[in-house]
């Protein structure tokens, strides 16, 4: 399937990234190159197949409901760009 | 035009827990920020969730609590977005396969009416984290504390017609899981909150029309309210030719109105895709009937219980089944007491006045049940008088002596010595021929003036039927 | 004494051939040798390295043992290491110290290891030539104009050229066996679950699994001993017995029988990598195995269906760096958009960049089920073809690459790059276990022989490539590594 630069754009914002008019081009090719190989895949019939989702059977072990979390906030927050009075900083959040 | 209401609720309910939904940080509400968020919280790369055995308990209780469909396999999902207070930008959540499914909740509607309304699903999700807008130098702070809290979503069918279903079903489900004791739910701590989803269509039109969306009530009375504008705003919009665009508003009660939100409305693509750090919760046989074995009585079957065990009427029994703990209150006193009636009124009555005047619950209360028990057996054995009850009820609220210590203090004893009594009766026979008179000439209603000035002279405290009794004798 | 196995260092270190300090002094010698030529090192940790190997050298003292006691390792930067710079090849992360260490370091940590650095390895593990680390390509050692291989090309690097004595690796779509096989050593990925992903920076969760870099099966099995098994802070770590995986090590191999898939001996297959390939078949038929051909029909859509799975899961697991609580934020951002869109955008490389965009548009509505969807139960589809060829034979083996090491900058389209993996992906897909291991040398680069067993039959797979180690030498060839002091 061959994307146009708007589909582009759309995806990317999802993505939160950037593609400057420089790179638009390009990137569209790209990804356009790689959906030619995914798209590989269509030329197989799937109806009765069940998807698989995760390659052990397994099933999802508990946890016991106790707290058991050593946190050091200090220490977690020296990693952060910018903070103050113990919480993450950002621009403002509008909603 | 004739206009019907479609109302659909979602509501997040945060199950209590120890600890969180994926990790070991504690959910205890009102710490200092980020001081419970780990490493997992906070989305270090690296970090990964493990399932809290509880949360998964909670949920199934819930489900078996209201008679719904419980998924034996339920399948985590990632749902994507950008937000600060979204550490790990997807929230994981139950898409396709949630752990509860179909069932339905009951509710008894102002005039008397009873209407079932469906419940879609119900499905464990982890909460966000909370944007704090107080100014940094112009940024928002972020506080991760409550992010990855467990919660319980519960999707009702758009089977609501108006405020008052909506309202009578918030209340129901807050009573279950009261009941089922999975979750504070206190709206106005966030413990419960309430999405609702709200359109409008002609009487008769079989296709639901646009619906909006009004998130994050935080009360009985902003639901209400919240429906009521966002219905009036739809009607007088499509009136006057508009149509209703489907969106994300919010509720403002200071201006009781509704307004878009703005964040929410742009590229709501939140490409849901099974989470692979987690793998299928699968439950059996077992576990469910493990679950409804260990179920409390539930509000419905309490009520009717009361009326049956205790005669008492449907409203009365409706009122004190509604709270586990106002249930388990009344039922202590009818017991203690042997009088379920007279238990019902005061506990309905003044013990329910008085929770609600000082917003307390039932455990906060200064009147144990023991203590309103004792007060009613001094009724019954004619210690004091229902009247003088009043007074020893208010004193209690103060005073945590025991029941017989305050009458004792007070001196509000009922006077039953038949001297004390005689004297009583000849002075008011003394003081008010006139009354008398009339009495004699066969004006016989004229008794309870006479009873009233003796129990006035008595301060209350004579006995009444004593004081009546001996009145009539002497005026023959 | 640096080109020796884990075993054999092992024997003497137990034996006071040689203490710990002096091994890791050696290695670190050698690492400052040679690292600004091969690039193989982000980060260099030569005082640690030393308390830990004189800690070593004291426990041994004390009576303590344990075939890893006092052996010099390197991490590939994928796994989180406390107090140590962490990046994943990312400038993402190019100021992350982890506050932890990944399950998988603490278990080495436990067993006396001493760790000499961190390696160099493609940004997020996106890439199978190690020319996407913001940290500049890794240089192979058997020719410094060639790739080593990816993504833990770093790791492979470093054993190779004897930087260390064994390194941990990742391996998504073949980022283990890839690196090993172009620069000649053996690469381990462990079945699925087998080893705890918990520290590891996740690229595809249903995909990522840690395993040895090293010298020999022998050493893999060592590794595997100390880092295997449950980990309950990994919900998919899988409960299943670990075993002595040095135990079964010389099992014999009279009846084994080997399926040879026939679409890894199909076009695109370079022919003098196919006969390096069918001269160490020969080997095992000497060793009493039989060699069948058997069939792998949907093999050839496991990368079509790898690249959706991977870049999927990688747009979702790579939304946590956002600039918000830890690595790169963009200068200035005039609000919260600006502040996502840049970060992320400087943060990132092109390559990341086109995957998350990749598995962006793979999961958006409208396409899940053409694309996703699809995909996994393509997924299904190679998972049964393995099933079927297990029920007839007890391992496949085929080549690793269809050729030997490329070029730097050789491969720009990244359709050739992802079609590079051609044999290992559907390995990952499947959640099998795979090892390869050195099977010849042409023009003096090295061939990987990739084998396959059933889930959970890493002793088996051990034992297998272990005994064609003990017929043949290829394992122990090393490069003469030119210098340009040299």
């Amino acid at each position: 399937m061959a994307l146009d630069r708007s589909e582009v754009e759309k995806i990317a914002h999802l993505a939160r990234l950037h593609v400057s008019d420089a790179e638009a081009e390009e990137v569209t090719t790209r990804i356009t190159d790689i959906l030619a190989l995914i798209d590989q895949m269509q030329s197989v019939n799937t109806d009765n197949v069940e998807p698989l989702a995760h390659p052990t059977d397994a099933v999802q072990r508990l946890r016991e409901d106790k707290v058991t979390a050593e946190i050091n906030r200090d220490e977690l927050q020296k990693l952060a760009p910018k903070s103050q009075d113990g919480l993450y900083l950002v621009p403002k959040v509008m909603d | 035009m004739e206009w019907e209401t479609v109302i659909g609720l979602e509501v997040h309910v945060s199950l209590s827990t120890q600890s969180k939904l994926f990790s070991g940080s504690s959910t205890k509400f009102g710490a200092e920020p980020n001081t419970q968020a780990n490493i997992f919280d906070a989305a270090l790369p690296g970090t990964l969730p493990v399932f809290n055995k509880d949360a998964l308990r909670m949920a199934v209780r819930f489900g078996v609590g209201i008679g719904a469909e419980i998924g034996k396999r339920s399948v985590f999902d990632r749902k994507n977005y950008f937000y600060p207070d979204l550490p790990k930008g997807y929230q994981v959540t139950q898409l396709d396969y949630p752990t509860v499914g179909k069932g339905s909740l009951t509710v008894v509607l102002s005039d008397g009416r009873e209407k079932e309304i469906g419940v879609t699903r119900a499905h464990i999700e982890e909460n966000a984290g909370k944007s704090l807008h107080e100014d940094y130098h112009g940024m928002s702070g972020i506080d991760l504390n409550r992010a990855g809290e467990p919660l319980l979503e519960i999707v009702s069918e758009p089977e609501i017609s108006n405020a008052e279903e909506a309202v009578a079903y918030l209340k129901k489900l807050h009573t279950i899981i009261r009941y089922l004791d999975i979750s504070d739910a206190i709206m106005a701590q966030g413990s419960m909150r309430c999405d609702v989803n709200v359109s409008i269509r002609r009487v008769g039109d079989t296709e639901l029309g646009t619906r909006t969306e009004i998130k994050n009530i935080n009360s009985f009375r902003f639901v209400e309210k919240a429906i009521h504008s966002e219905v009036q705003r739809q009607q007088e919009l499509i009136e006057d030719g508009g149509r209703v665009i489907q969106e994300t508003r919010r509720y403002n009660a200071d201006r009781d109105e509704t307004t878009p939100m703005r964040s929410k409305e742009v590229a709501n693509d939140y490409r849901y895709f099974p989470e692979p750090d987690l793998l299928p919760i699968v439950i059996d046989d077992a576990y469910i009937e493990a679950i409804r074995a260990d179920l409390p009585e539930l509000p419905d079957a309490k009520k009717q219980r009361f009326v049956e065990e205790f005669k008492l009427s449907d409203y009365d029994a409706g009122v004190l089944a509604s709270s586990r703990e106002l249930a388990e209150y009344f039922e202590l006193v009818a017991k203690q007491t042997g009088d379920a009636k007279l238990a019902a009124n005061w506990v309905s009555g003044d013990l329910q006045a008085l929770l609600n005047k000082n917003s307390w619950e039932v455990a906060d209360c200064p009147i144990q049940a023991e203590r309103l028990a004792s007060l009613i057996s001094r009724i019954k054995d004619d210690t004091i008088s229902g009247k003088i009850a009043k007074t020893v009820f208010e004193t209690m609220i103060e005073d945590a002596s025991s029941v017989d210590d305050i009458i004792e203090a007070k001196g509000l004893k009922q006077v039953t010595d038949s001297g004390e009594i005689e004297k009583l009766v000849d002075d008011v026979i003394a003081n008010n021929p006139d009354q008398v008179q009339q009495f004699k000439e066969g004006k016989e209603q004229v008794i309870g003036f006479l009873v009233g000035q003796a129990m006035q002279l008595s301060k209350g405290k004579a006995n009444p039927g004593q004081v009546n009794a001996l009145l009539k004798d002497k005026m023959k | 004494m640096i080109e020796k196995t884990v075993a054999e260092l092992s024997a003497a270190l137990a034996a006071g051939d040689i203490s710990s300090v002096e091994l890791t002094q050696t290695y670190l010698n050698r690492i400052g040798q040679l690292n600004s030529e091969l690039n193989a090192f982000i980060t260099v940790c030569e005082d640690s390295a030393m308390q830990q190997a004189n800690a070593a050298d004291t426990a041994r003292a004390g009576g303590d043992s344990g075939a890893l006691l006092g052996i010099p390792i390197a991490h590939k930067d994928i796994f989180c290491t406390e107090g140590v710079l962490t990046t994943c090849g990312s400038r993402m992360l190019h100021n992350f110290v982890s506050p932890y260490n990944a399950t998988v370091v603490e278990r080495l940590n436990s067993a006396g290891v001493v760790t000499l650095g961190k390696t160099n390895m493609d940004e997020f593990a996106m890439g199978s030539s190690n020319e996407t680390s913001f940290f500049g390509d890794v240089r192979n050692p058997w020719d410094t104009k060639r790739v080593p291989g990816g993504s833990s090309g770093g790791s492979a690097a470093a054993v190779a050229a004897d930087l260390c004595a064994m390194a941990t690796g990742t391996d998504t779509g073949g980022s283990i066996r890839q690196p090993a096989a172009f620069c000649g050593i053996t690469g381990f990925k462990p079945s699925y679950g087998r080893v705890s992903r918990w520290g590891m920076v996740a690229f595809a969760s249903s995909l990522d699994q840690a395993g040895p870099l090293t010298k020999s099966a022998e050493d893999a099995a060592l590794m595997l001993n100390a880092i295997a098994g449950l980990d309950e802070k990994d919900s998919t770590s899988i409960d299943t017995p670990t075993d002595d995986y040095t135990a079964g090590l010389n099992n014999s191999l009279e009846g084994l029988k080997i399926g040879i898939p026939r679409q890894h001996f199909a076009e695109g297959l370079n022919s003098e990598v196919e006969q390096s390939i069918r001269d160490a078949l020969k080997e095992y038929e000497k060793l009493g195995a039989t060699i069948k051909e058997i069939d792998l029909p949907n093999n050839h859509l496991s990368v079509s269906a790898y690249y959706v799975v991977a870049p999927a899961e990688a747009s979702a697991n790579l939304s946590r760096f956002d600039g918000v609580r830890y690595g790169y934020r963009c200068e200035d951002p005039v609000d919260l958009e600006d502040m996502y869109k840049r970060s992320r955008s400087e943060g990132f490389g092109d390559e990341v960049k086109r995957r998350i965009l990749v598995g962006t548009y793979a999961l958006s509505a409208g396409f899940y089920d053409a694309y996703y969807r699809k995909a996994q139960k393509i997924r299904r589809l190679i998972k049964n073809d393995f099933d079927e060829a297990f029920k007839e034979v007890d391992v496949i083996i085929g080549p690793t690459s269809p050729h030997t090491a490329f070029e730097l900058g050789s491969k720009s389209d990244p359709v050739a790059m992802y079609l590079e993996d051609i044999y290992t992906i559907a390995v990952n897909l499947a959640g099998l276990p795979g090892i390869s291991v050195p099977a010849g040398l042409v023009d003096g680069l090295p061939i990987g022989m990739h084998m396959v067993t059933n889930d959970f039959e890493e002793s088996k797979l051990l034992n297998i490539a272990h005994k064609f180690q003990q017929s043949t030498d290829w394992h122990t060839r090393k490069p003469a590594i030119k210098t340009e002091e040299a």
